[in-house]
């Protein structure tokens, strides 16, 4: 059943009809909503068995959630931005210990300077901590993929990231239909651990391992994670027959318009719904929407984009000094093919993606290897006039769109465009500790905000 | 004539064990079928007090638990000579993820244990100042606020031994590290600097608090007892010599953790609720030298001429816990508390 | 489960790390010589005795004690425990009251009825021993227990020799001397009563002799005196008294020497009535023969010393003293400084010597300095014939004495058996410095309970009480087990490898050497210095 709900609430509801064991939680924007939720459940009874743990960091958090999976229980937590990489190091371990953690990761630029909207710099940082890395499209999306997300992560002992654009989903409202319990309970059969801390069976779990078998670990878990697309394909199908809604069968990948397509735009997350609504009025233009970011599903990749000429890869974070961070994984995926691969790094620390621009870049004539969506042009030449000393030094490595963006499309794009991200305003309204601008990294712990 | 007791028994309770004693008045590492919880075959160091200590607190905690006790372990010496693959010295459930997060990784296991209805099976973990007073510091601190059900134990080595001896937070005054060498008017670690753990374990006012030596199992053991009979967030800080790291000879472990003590350098007492309720007095007090003398750590406090300015301020630190805790029945209680010399290297 | 490959180990697994290949040195347990053991002229092995004590099996320790030493009760009153002198104990708080835990088994022996062990099977061999005195009675226990056949002739109506007839019965009840004597001789002992022995070559049938006449002459020292001035031998004195009676002395008694004899002969003046003993020594108090505890005791009850000084001349009533001096070699000199001393009686207790006219007619026997001389297996210059005791070069007490007997037994029955005996082989001596003191609880000895020096000069009570159940096993507790495992489990418990494991045999611990890094914590730690590091063998 349908309801009208904000995203962050769908996710919510959703982990709980997995049955989760423990969820450690710290506060971060965009990601709050979620674990106040689930918080408030636990409080209420209306989740039951499980533990609710409010940790004093991310660190913390995903720590707690190592111990309490190889307890034996089913674990989640959500996270964003900084306290994403504020926990690298734990999340690296909890893929190495084989933890089938699940943790929503409400996507948001990394900062300096600090930025609290959504671009996808945090979960790219660690797509190769060891996780399986999944890509919600839309809120529908989120919703379910948490339910694979654990059934995927039990099977295989790997965690499972589910990357979700912060803001742009976590706090939109729209219809959503979160599976209903004995769904999720046909698909996701009680937790049973692959190893597990047990006085009737003691083992010593996280061992050092030297120079002797260390490429073999790393070997074998490489081995186990590249399983995971054919395991998601058979797990999602499993899932939407239960849910008979043939529709919300998730992919690794899913594909748009890209029969006869000349151009095929890639991208991850809720820009692809931008993007379809976009290749539905320019000609010869397709959209392949990966859900599957890691492992990177490279022959199904191949497979989708083989008749294109032209590929172009939307990216919401950059790999400064580098250019695209997906490109690159494209690019290995149709080695030896001979068609042009063009990164656009757009929607940065929130910048909305207008469909006027979109369509304006994918009718442009001739793209470079890398272009700024809606680069303020004017700023950048400032800028790097002031600085005109080492002018002559100061050759970019990209090809940006040299023109004034204020001329495109008649509107300056160089406003912020608040109604753009009107969807978040009520997150901002909530939220008077924006000023000083340092706190609203973290919010004030045991303050619900927005509530 | 005198009532004399037959309560008395040669070594009394001092010994590991007295065949003098009824059975249940021994200590569990004099029984013969103890459990060993960390077993032969380990890579610790000739003489290293961690491993002792850690035998010492699992035993006994397996013992009182009925062996339904699961370990989460920090980085550091401890896990690295029980664990290399592919041999592990452990005999008890036990998980290793890092450094920092072991109170955290307990916290979220007690969590688990709770989430099943399993309360029956007990948390320790444990972990070297390290990973305790530095970088383990905020889990610990998280850990103790929210009251999880674990009881954290330190084996305290006084430095970062596993990576070759650098300077902690536990590093006591002019002791030489490989980070703090013993050069220049102030020699070794500065005075006034570090943390005293216990005492800020007790600023949390959790339901436990102790602190023991390898040297006074006995009062080691009750400790453990006494800490796995409670709920809630526990915290003991073992004190534990390392030959490697102190210059000692292997054969020293033990009497340097029972000199430490005697010292007064390291009072060892136990706390509820934020409210010290007992302290082992000190049998036999010594001058600080007698400690510090046989440590290759301080020798640089007994060159010709010796720094018997810099051995003053150690002895004040000495007196001021002395004081402070009434360590020594043979010295009335000071009304008012002890200075010490705040002077840099004075 | 289906663990992951590397990142999960089995339980235990480390066992298979065999870590004592880092060793250079490897501990190994000891038993050392207790100074206590090495100090025993009766050789008791007295830690030995004490580690059960401390148990509360007093049977089994009066047991142990009995293999070397027959008379505990008297032992325990008489013996000057030169153990308590040598125990480790003294260096940290007190000794251990060795003395008085031994008097207390042989009470509780004597008060139970405890019996001593059955002598082996009969050898066929037969010994006579000569004189009945410690010495005597010693190696025809120890020879007896072996199977031999022994007879004992003395002189004296009643067997005891010098702890009969010289030892005062405040310090020495006759009831416990008797009970001692009478239960060894009820082993199977022919004990002949006013049978002295004056012709070796006249008897027959023994295959070895002992001799142990002991030293019953008084030492005639030239004190000119008039004729009827009252002067006796101090042995004259104790004896009369022993037997009952009650030498008329006088108000005043001088007695003349400094041993321990004259100790007693001063303390039994003062108990016979005496308002006044003295003592008059020609040296000083610091090298007065006596033992210091007979000193104690003589001061306490009142008794006088007059050192530095020699009697010149008896005479009725009164007695002239000269003043000596020590010269620098600690000799006395007389000074010509003349004084006068008001005494009734002299009692001379200037030391005792050999009747050894017996081996006289012996072919071989060489008698030097009084004594008789024997070799290193205590035999004399004639073949089968032993001495031991006051009679030979010793010390003269009643501990060497039944040392004596001890080692005389165990040569006869070499010799009997046509061998030697051979020495205990050699122990290195567990000393103070080897110990962790650390362990032992902190114990003052327990004193025991002692007459107020009023009370016993009225009458021949015995001065000194006993410990009771309890006492007994706190002070044998007291014992640290110098040089000797005594299973405080602190090797097996400090071990960081877990290389030491508990066995029912031998020290009741091994040292399991596959595991053992040769850290030497055990060695430290082990309060009574019983395991010792030594180089790994190549």
């Amino acid at each position: 059943m349908r309801r009208q709900l904000e995203g962050s609430r769908a996710i919510a509801e959703t982990v709980a009809r997995c049955r989760p064991g423990v969820i450690p939680a710290y506060p971060i924007t965009p990601q709050t909503h979620i674990v106040e939720a689930l918080g408030t459940m636990v409080r209420k009874g209306t989740l039951t068995s499980c533990r609710f743990l409010t940790v004093e960091s991310e660190f913390a958090a995903m720590s707690a959630a190592i111990g309490a999976s190889l307890t034996g229980s089913r674990v989640y937590t959500a996270t964003s931005s900084q306290g994403l990489l504020y926990m690298t190091e734990a999340v690296f371990n909890a893929a190495g210990l084989g933890a089938p953690i699940v943790m929503t990761v409400a996507n948001r630029a990394i900062g300096a300077p600090i930025n609290i909207w959504n671009d996808q710099s945090d979960s790219m940082a660690l797509r190769d901590s060891g996780w399986i890395q999944l890509h919600a499209p839309d809120n529908q999306a989120a919703a379910d993929l948490h339910v694979l997300a654990f059934r995927l992560a039990e099977e295989l002992s790997v965690p499972v990231m589910v990357c979700v654009d912060g803001f742009v989903l976590t706090h939109a409202f729209e219809p959503i239909d979160v599976p209903e319990q004995e769904i999720v309970d046909a698909v996701l059969p009680p937790y049973r651990p692959r190893q597990v801390l047990d006085p009737d069976a003691p083992v010593t779990i996280g061992a050092m391992v030297g120079p002797d078998a260390f490429t073999e670990v790393k070997y074998l878990a490489d081995h186990a994670l590249r399983s995971a697309p054919a395991v998601f394909e058979r797990i999602a199908a499993e899932f939407a027959d239960a849910v008979g809604a043939p529709q919300r069968r998730a992919c690794c990948v899913q594909d748009y318009s890209t029969t006869g397509a000349d151009t095929v735009v890639v991208a991850l997350g809720s820009v692809t719904g931008t993007l379809r609504d976009v290749v539905d009025s320019v000609e010869g233009v397709g959209v392949l929407t990966v859900t599957m970011y890691r492992p990177f599903p490279a022959e199904q990749v191949r497979a989708a984009l083989a008749g294109a000429r032209r590929i172009v890869v939307l990216e919401r974070a950059l790999a400064s000094g580098a250019g695209g961070i997906v490109t690159s994984d494209v690019r290995s995926a149709l080695a030896g093919l001979d068609v042009p691969v063009h990164t656009v790094i757009a929607g940065l620390g929130g910048r909305p993606i207008g469909a006027a621009s979109l369509r304006e870049l994918l009718t442009r004539p001739g793209l470079g290897d890398v272009t700024f969506l809606d680069l303020r042009e004017d700023v950048i030449d400032r800028e790097l006039g002031r600085e005109a000393v080492h002018e002559t030094d100061r050759e970019t490595a990209y090809e940006t769109d040299r023109e004034p963006v204020a001329e495109r499309d008649g509107q300056p794009a160089i406003e912020f465009d608040r109604e753009a991200a009107g969807e978040f305003d009520r997150e901002l309204d909530s939220q008077p500790a924006l000023e000083p601008a340092g706190e609203f990294d973290r919010e004030p712990a045991g303050e619900p905000a927005g509530a | 004539m005198p009532a004399q007791s037959v309560k008395f028994y040669q070594v009394g309770s001092r010994a590991v064990g007295n065949r003098l004693l009824d059975a249940e008045l021994r200590t569990e590492q004099s029984s013969a079928d103890r459990r060993n919880s960390i077993t032969s075959g380990h890579r610790a160091c000739q003489g290293c007090g961690e491993a002792l200590g850690a035998r010492y607190v699992l035993d006994t905690a397996a013992r009182v638990t009925g062996g339904r006790l699961v370990t989460v372990n920090a980085t550091g010496c401890l896990e690295v000579f029980s664990t290399p693959y592919p041999e592990s010295a452990w005999q008890v459930p036990w998980l290793h993820s890092l450094f920092a997060n072991a109170a955290s990784v307990a916290s979220g296991v007690a969590a688990a244990l709770e989430a099943q209805g399993r309360t029956d099976i007990r948390v320790l973990a444990q972990g070297g100042d390290g990973g305790t007073v530095d970088i383990g510091f905020a889990c610990l601190s998280g850990m103790f606020e929210r009251g999880d059900d674990v009881l954290f134990v330190c084996y305290d080595n006084e430095a970062y031994m596993n990576t070759g001896v650098q300077r902690s937070g536990a590093t006591p005054a002019y002791a030489r590290t490989a980070t703090t060498e013993a050069v220049g008017p102030i020699p070794g670690s500065r005075p006034g600097q570090g943390k005293d753990l216990p005492r800020i374990a007790m600023a949390h006012e959790i339901p436990y608090v102790a602190t023991a030596t390898v040297a006074e199992l006995r009062d080691l053991e009750a400790k453990v007892e006494k800490a796995m009979s409670m709920r809630g967030p526990r915290y003991l800080h073992v004190l534990v010599p390392c030959p490697l790291g102190w210059g000692s000879a292997p054969a020293e472990t033990v009497r340097l953790a029972r000199l430490a003590q005697r010292s007064g350098l390291f009072p060892v007492f136990e706390a509820e609720h934020g409210e010290v309720t007992s302290v082992l007095p000190i049998r036999d007090r010594i001058p600080v030298e007698e400690y510090l003398r046989p440590q290759r750590r301080y020798a640089h406090l007994f060159n010709d001429p010796p720094r018997t300015d810099l051995i003053e301020r150690i002895q004040q630190i000495a007196d001021r816990n002395v004081a402070r805790y009434h360590l020594n029945p043979h010295e009335a209680p000071r009304e008012t508390p002890l200075e010490i010399s705040h002077e840099e290297g004075a | 489960m289906d663990t992951p490959f590397a990142i999960t180990l089995g339980p235990g697994s480390s066992s298979v790390n065999r870590t004592g290949t880092w060793r250079t040195e490897r501990p190994v347990y000891v038993d050392r010589l207790p100074p206590c053991n090495q100090a025993c002229p009766a050789g008791e092995n007295v830690q030995g005795w004490l580690y059960t004590a401390e148990e509360g099996d007093y049977q089994t320790a009066w047991r142990q004690l009995v293999a070397a030493n027959p008379f505990p009760a008297v032992m325990g009153r008489v013996c000057y425990h030169p153990c308590e002198t040598a125990c480790n104990r003294a260096q940290l708080d007190h000794a251990v009251g060795i003395n008085s835990v031994e008097e207390f088994l042989g009470d509780e022996a004597i008060r139970r009825g405890w019996v001593l062990p059955t002598p082996a099977p009969d050898t066929g061999k037969r010994v006579l021993v000569v004189g009945a005195g410690p010495s005597g009675l010693s190696a025809a226990y120890q020879l007896c227990m072996l199977g031999h056949h022994v007879e004992i002739r003395d002189s004296a109506a009643r067997p005891g020799g010098m702890m009969r007839y010289a030892i005062p019965t405040f310090r020495l009840p006759r009831d416990v001397l008797d009970a001692e004597i009478d239960r060894l001789l009820a082993l199977g002992i022919d004990f002949r009563p006013n049978t002295p022995v004056t012709d070796l070559t006249a008897e027959h049938g023994f295959d070895a002799v002992f001799l142990a006449v002991g030293a019953q002459l008084a030492h005639r020292a030239y004190v000119p005196a008039a004729q009827s001035a009252r002067i006796l031998d101090a042995l004259e004195l104790l004896g009369d008294t022993a037997a009952g009676g009650r030498p008329l002395l006088g108000r005043t008694v001088a007695v003349y020497g400094g041993g321990n004899t004259a100790m007693d002969a001063a303390r039994t003046a003062r108990r016979l009535g005496a308002d006044e003993a003295i003592i008059v020594y020609r040296r000083t108090r610091e090298r007065m023969p006596a033992n210091d505890i007979e000193v104690t005791d003589a001061l306490e009850e009142g008794i006088r010393m007059k050192w530095l000084s020699t009697v010149k001349h008896a005479d009725v009533g009164v007695l002239t003293i000269e003043r000596m001096e020590l010269d620098e070699k600690g000799v006395p000199q007389p000074t010509g400084e003349l004084e006068e001393l008001r005494a009734d009686a002299l009692v001379l207790a200037l030391g005792q010597d050999v009747d050894h006219t017996l081996v006289d007619t012996l072919p071989g026997v060489r008698v030097e300095g009084g004594v008789v001389q024997v070799d290193g297996h205590m035999m004399t210059g004639y073949p089968g014939v032993f001495a031991g005791g006051d009679m030979v070069p010793s010390a003269r007490s009643v501990t060497v004495a039944i040392g004596h007997g001890a080692a005389a037994a165990r040569n006869i029955d070499a010799w009997l058996r046509g061998t030697v005996a051979t020495p205990e082989p050699e122990r290195e001596v567990a000393t103070f410095e080897r110990l962790n003191t650390w362990y032992y609880s902190d114990a003052p000895e327990t004193v025991r309970p002692r007459l107020d020096a009023a009370r016993r000069v009225s009458d021949f009570a015995e001065v000194t009480g006993r410990l009771d159940v309890d006492t007994a096993l706190y002070e044998a507790r007291r014992c640290m087990s110098c040089g000797n495992c005594f299973g405080c489990d602190n090797c097996y418990g400090v071990c960081p490898d877990n290389a030491i494991v508990k066995v029912r045999t031998g020290h009741g611990y091994a040292i399991d050497l596959d595991y053992c890094k040769g850290c030497a914590l055990c060695v430290t730690e082990c309060p009574a210095g019983a395991i010792d590091m030594i180089p790994e063998p190549d």
